[in-house]
């Protein structure tokens, strides 16, 4: 893959990485105490992904590595060289919204919206997750083909995103749009 | 966080000699090293990436058994449609733990291996035998409700927090090890040490080996089965689980397995209770006799003095589930 234009350099520099994000393969050299959530900020300036805890614990670094939804604040950017990583930012334009993002406006899905691109990046992971049938702790029998996604999985599969301001009614609503084909 | 060196391994034996320089850890889904090297508890000067070692794969075994890889997601495992239909109990205890998002990223290794570890652990103002040995434990006269009440020591009252440890140690799993001296298996039990006065020792693996996979037997007979009680309804540590499998004829117990979580420095297999149960009827009388004797040495530290009769209600309320699904089998 072409390297693009801006590569970009830490300081202490130490180990030289490719990082394809958002489809554009980056060239960094970088710290490798560097998290990748801190590589996507701090580097790459990819302000979508936010620093809440950064101990794993509120989901608002959420973002997808190799189609899976992942903390990017707790791995190191140096262990994700050519994997396929995208943000929020990967997602959608204001222009051209993702239905997710689309599903969230119209219903109200946030109000600081600081834990909104985690949300976001979160629930399509766990929209891909249902897809191929992986059961969650609010699934009766696991050994059951097939899942169902009532208002009481969503909840479970989306336990690892906090929302401080407490939008999560208005957030199950809006992944419920999305299961039931409101928005496409 | 402080500096280190990294780099990422090719082949399992590659990785072993590689951890063997002074410092070294191995680094998997990072999900709990991470978090502590960030709080400056964990402090490697050099980290040997094995999360892209071709070890994720899960194998049926000849005898009937399956091998898991040691670096196959959590979350794969738990999805696993061989998983889920012959060892029930393994997928619940892994859906029972963490957040969709760690779970893609946790490895099975990294599972095992993640720190036994409570609040005064994490608190670097505190004594902690563990974090700091001969330094205390700021837990035994402290805030405990979270604490051991079976296989404790003066030294420690911390417990395991995993749930797929527990499931694993009821079905007798097998820890397959990579060293510089070659491989070997540990049966899961064996696998974890109690405290004693060398808590900050929490497993038999030595300097340099490595985990590459866990073998399960062929499944036990009967009905498996996962119960975790905690303070919130998901992405929470266990106060006490319960990992069982009860085998039923015509309403006596033929056989049966019984494991918990969040009472010990590691998975609790209780094969006092086990005892008690085979060969009996499928009684709430029987299931209370086998509860109270799987938690006869239990001892509370104040706070946690709840846990012990919460343990016997969650293997009483296990069991009497699984003894009701067995008859609707019939």
């Amino acid at each position: 893959m072409a390297v693009s234009s801006n590569d970009v350099k830490m300081k202490s520099a130490g180990i030289g990485i490719a990082l394809t994000v958002n489809g554009r393969a980056h060239r960094l050299e970088l710290d490798p105490r560097t998290s990748l959530l801190d590589a996507l900020r701090e580097l790459l300036h990819l302000t979508g992904a936010k620093k809440g805890c950064d101990h794993g614990q509120c989901g608002a670094c959420t973002v997808l590595v190799n189609g899976r939804r992942i903390n990017s604040c707790l791995t190191l950017a140096v262990m994700h060289e050519d994997d396929d990583i995208v943000t929020i930012e990967g997602l959608g334009k204001p222009e051209a919204l993702h239905p997710l993002q689309a599903a969230f406006v119209e219903r109200d899905a946030f109000q600081c919206g600081y834990c909104t691109p985690g949300q976001i990046c979160s629930a399509i992971g766990m929209l891909a997750e249902a897809r191929a049938g992986w059961p969650s702790h609010a699934t009766v029998d696991v050994a059951a083909e097939g899942t169902t996604l009532t208002g009481a999985e969503i909840r479970e599969r989306m336990s690892g995103n906090i929302c401080r301001c407490a939008a999560y009614p208005n957030i199950v609503a809006a992944i419920r749009d999305i299961v039931e084909g409101v928005h496409r | 966080m402080r500096p280190f060196t990294y780099e990422r391994a090719t082949d399992p034996r590659a990785a072993v000699a590689a951890v063997s320089r002074t410092g070294a850890k191995f680094i998997s889904g990072g999900t709990n090293l991470l978090d502590l090297m960030k709080l400056d508890i964990e402090q490697p000067s050099h980290l040997v990436d094995i999360s892209r070692l071709p070890l994720k794969n899960i194998e049926e075994l000849p005898e009937g058994g399956i091998r898991i890889g040691a670096q196959a997601a959590n979350s794969d495992v738990a999805a696993d449609r061989r998983v889920r239909t012959r060892y029930p109990v393994l997928s619940e205890a892994l859906v029972a733990g963490a957040s969709g998002q760690l779970r893609n990223m946790a490895s099975i290794g990294g599972n095992l291996l993640q720190r036994t570890r409570c609040p005064y652990f994490y608190d670097t103002a505190a004594a902690c035998n563990k974090r700091v040995p001969g330094s205390g434990c700021a837990a035994l006269d402290g805030f405990n409700r979270v604490h051991a009440i079976l296989g404790a020591s003066d030294a420690c009252i911390a417990v395991h927090p995993s749930d797929m440890a527990v499931a694993m140690t009821a079905l007798e799993a097998e820890i397959e090890l990579l060293g510089d001296q070659g491989a070997r298996r540990v049966a899961i039990d064996d696998f974890y040490r109690l405290p004693g006065d060398t808590p900050h020792i929490e497993t038999v693996l030595q300097p340099g080996e490595m985990i590459t996979g866990v073998i399960l037997p062929a499944p036990p007979p009967g009905r498996q089965g996962y119960r975790k009680v905690r303070d919130r309804a998901s992405y929470a540590f266990a106060l006490v689980s319960v990992a069982a499998v009860v085998a039923a004829e015509r309403g006596t117990i033929t056989a049966a397995r019984v494991a918990f979580g969040g009472v010990a420095h590691k998975p609790w297999r209780s094969v006092e209770a086990e005892r008690i149960l085979t060969g009996q009827p499928a009684t709430m009388a029987n299931f209370r006799a086998a509860a109270e004797a799987a938690m006869a040495q239990a001892v509370g530290r104040g706070h946690n003095d709840f846990k012990i009769e919460l343990a016997k209600r969650t293997l009483c309320r296990s069991l009497a589930q699984l003894a009701g699904e067995l008859r609707r089998q019939l």
